[in-house]
């Protein structure tokens, strides 16, 4: 039998593990718990989205007209993007191109930031309209009654989801710089494992939030 | 087992996968243009689930992972159908006549 840290393979692992493996298999299964409650926070906020369009679908109408559907169209072919290099950074590792993973990675990053100025010119015009959230409310052109309410409800999840995008963009360049010092190979890449699952669960969101706010 | 026995997805079903969420993307504004009353939300949700589904099994993998994850994250989709329905059918049965 192996040592305390190492396991039959010659993986490290701690010590309250049997095996690398068996601690790999942990700690994703952690990260799918966490993903749950991520869901369920967002899952919140998606049927009060639903409980509002039905009782004022008008209101979502109205405000669905002040965001562009190409600005949104851009941004979920940029999240698609980014998912697929994110799945092909943990690809290269399993097949031990350690420097197209990183390569992957940084793709990764650069499309997190091309959603995010995307995302800095949708709210700048918005705030420059006066199109904000609750008694800040300041647009003086046409609007429908309680047409604010929309702009709560954009503003609240898709900030939400900005905020998930900049967090995993940080938890990406983590990797990338523990990738880069040789951290990873095709029998241990837990953490880039971890951060993929992340990374995914932020597209997935978006994909439901591009038809609720861009195209209704 | 060890870690270079999971399974690896090879590069050109990632590279459908991603295609295939493209092609999904221009059907989902295609079909916002056709005016379908109030189905237009529900064939939009539609279409967000199967791109969700793409998402799911191969790109994070639960295609091929082992029961427990695929349990959690059913469980959790489980109680936010709960929320969900229960919700709804709140507001339906209070405004279905007249919606204001």
């Amino acid at each position: 039998m192996s040592t305390v840290n190492t396991d039959a393979h010659g993986h490290a692992h701690a010590h309250h593990f049997e095996s690398a493996e068996q601690e790999y298999l942990a700690s994703k299964q952690g990260i799918w718990l966490f993903l749950c409650t991520e869901i369920l926070m967002f899952g919140g906020l998606f049927v009060a989205y639903a409980i509002y369009k039905t009782i004022y679908p008008e209101v979502f109408v109205a405000g669905s007209k002040f965001v562009d559907w190409r600005m949104g169209a851009t941004n979920t072919v940029v999240l698609l993007v980014s998912s697929w290099t994110m799945a092909m950074a943990i690809h290269s590792i399993q097949v031990n191109k350690i420097k197209a993973a990183g390569n992957y990675l940084m793709a990764t990053i650069i499309c997190g930031f091309g959603f995010m100025i995307i995302k800095y010119f949708e709210y700048s015009h918005k705030i420059h309209l006066g199109l904000v959230p609750s008694k800040y409310f300041s647009y003086t052109g046409e609007m429908v009654t309680n047409g604010k309410l929309y702009f709560g409800f954009y503003y609240v999840m898709t900030g939400l989801h900005g905020i998930h995008v900049l967090a995993g963009m940080g938890l990406i360049f983590w990797v990338w710089l523990r990738n880069r010092r040789g951290d990873f190979g095709p029998h241990r890449y837990t953490a880039v494992e971890g951060v993929g699952l992340f990374w995914h669960l932020v597209d997935l969101i978006w994909i439901y939030l591009f038809p609720l706010f861009y195209l209704v | 087992m060890s870690q270079s026995d999971h399974h690896i997805v090879s590069s050109q079903t990632y590279m459908k996968i991603l295609v295939t969420l493209l092609i999904l993307t221009v059907i989902t504004v295609a079909a916002s243009r056709v005016d379908f009353g109030f189905m237009n939300t529900v064939v939009a949700m539609l279409i967000a689930t199967v791109k969700a589904t793409f998402v799911l099994a191969v790109f994070m993998h639960l295609k091929y992972d082992n029961l427990i994850n695929r349990a959690i994250f059913g469980t959790g989709i489980f109680f936010l159908l709960v929320l969900f329905v229960f919700s709804i059918t709140d507001i339906f049965t209070r405004y279905s006549q007249t919606p204001q």
